[in-house]
């Protein structure tokens, strides 16, 4: 019995000291402190697919830009949370991310409703966030010093979109469906003002948020007969809806914003999609030089296509290192506000989406904004839709309010 | 106000809502039967119905991988899915009642309610989980069959497609059938001693607990058949899909009267109505200032006055009072 009792012990210490060696090793790495970098994007639900790009995308970036750090002595560790696309979710998310004095950056959100109630968090503590989605004129125009992003806005999205649809698609009437959401009602409202200064009879203006049983705003909608039809919102919602619709008979155009740029649009409403048109602030591979060799390299990772906003995803989390790399020169874990100031100062001229720089409320300075065309209804060629048009636009200078 | 815009519309609006008001109607049966029988709300019933959209959902999916969802004539297909997406939520719910409900039996009221509402969350996830490593998928796509989107323009503004026919004759069979075994058979006769009286039931020589697992098999196989209905109407299920339609035909089960059979019937129906003319005409008729964002605010109002006027629901004085 005692032979037993002393093998335990012995036993214990064992996987005691094997548990422990691992970490006095990292305590020893890590030398002059540990630098995070967050990202925030649903990676759970009906919008997973997007992100998820987001956080592979980010992922990507800092592995292969941490080594600078590295041989500085930081330890560079990354930190994927799940928001849920639930404003209530990314706002307690940021509690605990804001507690973990380690993070320095976030890079986030998909949905907009989610990234205003989030960044005020940030906001608290000075914490940089860098957006390469959220595309709402609210999350910049609020002009606060640690909040930017990368990807366009959708005063001028909506405005492209209404532009399209009066220039290219000839409609005389637009029926518009949004998902009351900020970023949906948001492009949803400046697409309509747009195509109302432009002549256009808006047939309708409903919000829903539905995500099954579309008949009762699809049965008057079909009465109306519009020419184009737009729904501002995301692809969950949008792929359903554009389905039912087309199985019911209506004969109008679908449009839509960049929500519905995600091969899971087609995965859900395969052919009734395939040429539509939707606008977006994320080009697809082929339209980006770069972009060919980080599909390649995040399928040979990850085992499948970027999503959009992975690139932008990658941009940002360069960004962000880089500008962690400019605040660490003392070589001490820089603060939150020197990481804030030096992302607004960053420069990234050759990034995947094109040279990069802030102005001075956080908007990219120049901005890409495409049109594109849905061209097959396998989700798996989704990477195959084709620009229609594209346009470089600088970001309004004053905060509208 | 464009008049002719809205009487256009009127045939496809009731349409719509007869359409939803079966589908309601079928789910409402799982949570009338089972109140008839034990007085108690089976909250889970929401997931019991979705997990029948999810049986057949895979059913067609391995039907298609097989070759054989175009090899077979679409009605054996449906059939086939039909049948399975009931058996599947039919033996959950049996399996729910005797895991989670006939242990609480004899608790208070309140205990085997929390019950319910625990098995909700848990099935909710369960599926939710099973799906993302079966598939990983969150939103599963029924399988569109071409015959199925088929539509007959009866008039200008108003058709019909081969499947809304197929929910409306589906749901007509089942109520058909669910009324043939309660009204005209011993079984159903044993239901109905149940309902009225469990100890004068057992002292008759019926097995009460057998009989509670048939209430929760045949409740749980309607809701199972809705849910295959629901799939095949709109296309699209994740595991939260049933959560509003559930609760939505709870509320059907209390308008029609709760416990009553033909009440669930009659308050699916009109629910289903109410929220479809609802959606359609509110921004019509007030010029845009509502919109069909407002369907449940005006259903829900109109439920309530129903309710104080007939607090046992439209139906209810065909329900027994109880001690």
């Amino acid at each position: 019995m005692i032979h037993h009792r002393v093998r335990l012990v012995l036993a214990l210490l064992a996987v005691l000291a094997v548990a422990l060696a691992p970490a006095s090793e990292l305590q020893a790495q890590a030398g002059k402190g540990t630098i995070k970098i967050a990202t925030q994007s649903p990676l759970s639900g009906g919008q997973a697919a997007l992100g998820e790009g987001i956080k592979l995308g980010a992922q990507l970036a800092i592995e292969r830009m941490k080594g600078t750090l590295e041989k500085q002595g930081f330890k560079v560790d990354f930190v994927p949370f799940d928001d849920q696309a639930k404003p209530d979710v990314g706002v307690a998310n940021s509690k605990n991310i804001i507690a973990d004095k380690d993070i320095l950056a976030i890079i986030g959100h998909l949905n907009s409703g989610v990234a205003i109630p989030s960044s005020e968090v940030y906001k608290e503590v000075s914490l940089v966030m860098i957006s390469p989605a959220n595309t709402n004129p609210v999350v910049t125009d609020r002009g606060y010093p640690n909040v930017n992003r990368v990807c366009g806005r959708d005063d001028i999205q909506g405005v492209v979109g209404s532009e399209f649809a009066h220039a290219t698609m000839k409609a005389k009437s637009v029926y518009i469906i949004h998902d009351k959401t900020p970023y949906g009602q948001g492009v949803a409202e400046f697409f309509k003002a747009d195509a109302e200064k432009k002549g256009l009879k808006v047939l309708g203006f409903e919000g829903t948020e539905e995500k099954s049983n579309f008949d009762p705003i699809i049965t008057p909608m079909k009465a109306k007969n519009p020419d184009v039809i737009y729904f501002g919102g995301i692809y969950d919602q949008g792929a359903p809806f554009f389905k039912q619709a087309r199985e019911k008979g209506v004969k109008g155009k679908f449009l839509g914003p960049d929500g519905m740029d995600s091969s899971d649009l087609t995965k859900i409403a395969g052919k009734a999609v395939v040429g539509m048109h939707y606008t977006s602030a994320a080009g697809p591979a082929s339209a980006l030089p770069k972009a060919k060799a980080f599909s390649e390299e995040f399928k040979k990772k990850f085992g499948k296509n970027p999503e959009p906003y992975a690139a932008e995803a990658y941009d940002a989390a360069t960004i962000a290192i880089k500008a962690i790399e400019a605040a660490a020169k003392g070589g001490k874990v820089p603060s939150r506000e020197d990481v804030a100031t030096a992302v607004r100062k960053a420069k990234l001229p050759n990034g995947i989406t094109g040279d990069i720089e802030f102005d001075a409320k956080g908007d990219r300075k120049k901005a890409l904004y495409f049109v594109l065309q849905v061209a097959n209804e396998d989700p798996g060629k989704w990477g195959d839709n084709k620009i229609v048009k594209q346009l470089t636009i600088a970001a309004p200078a004053a905060a509208k309010k | 106000m464009d008049v002719e815009l809205l009487i256009g519309i009127f045939p496809q609006v009731l349409l719509d809502g007869i359409i939803l008001g079966f589908m309601y109607a079928l789910i409402a049966l799982g949570y009338t039967m089972v109140y008839g029988v034990l007085e108690f709300i089976n909250f889970a019933h929401s997931e019991i119905f979705i997990v029948g959209a999810f049986v057949g959902v895979e059913v067609m999916l391995g039907l298609k991988s097989v070759g054989l969802l175009e090899g077979l004539p679409w009605p054996v297909v449906l059939i086939l899915v039909l049948l399975a997406g009931m058996a599947g939520s039919g033996l959950l719910a049996v399996a729910v009642e005797r895991v989670a409900y006939r242990p609480l039996r004899n608790a208070p009221r309140l205990i085997p309610l929390i019950s319910a509402i625990g098995i909700s969350f848990f099935l909710q996830d369960m599926i939710r989980l099973f799906e993302s490593l079966w598939r990983n998928a969150f939103n599963l796509v029924y399988p569109t069959l071409d015959v199925l989107n088929l539509r007959f323009e009866l008039t200008e503004t108003m058709d019909v497609s081969v499947k809304s026919l197929v929910v409306i004759v589906g749901a007509l069979l089942m109520l058909w059938a669910l009324h043939l075994i309660v009204n005209r058979t011993k079984v159903g006769t044993a239901i109905r001693a149940v309902a009225e009286d469990q100890a004068a039931a057992s002292l008759m020589g019926i097995d009460v607990n057998r009989i509670i697992s048939l209430t929760f098999l045949i409740g749980g196989a309607m809701g199972g058949a809705a849910g295959v209905l629901f799939g095949v109407q709109y296309g699209l299920i994740n595991p939260y899909s049933g959560f509003i339609p559930g609760l939505k035909a709870f509320t059907a089960a209390v308008l029609g009267g709760i416990g009553n059979i033909p009440g669930a019937m009659v308050g699916g129906l009109v629910l289903g109505l109410l929220e479809a003319f609802a959606a359609s005409y509110l921004s019509l008729l007030t010029g845009g200032a509502f919109g069909a964002e407002y369907k449940d605010i005006l259903a829900f109002s109109l439920l309530i006055l129903i309710l104080i006027f007939r607090p046992k629901g439209l139906l209810g004085e065909v329900v027994r009072e109880r001690a």
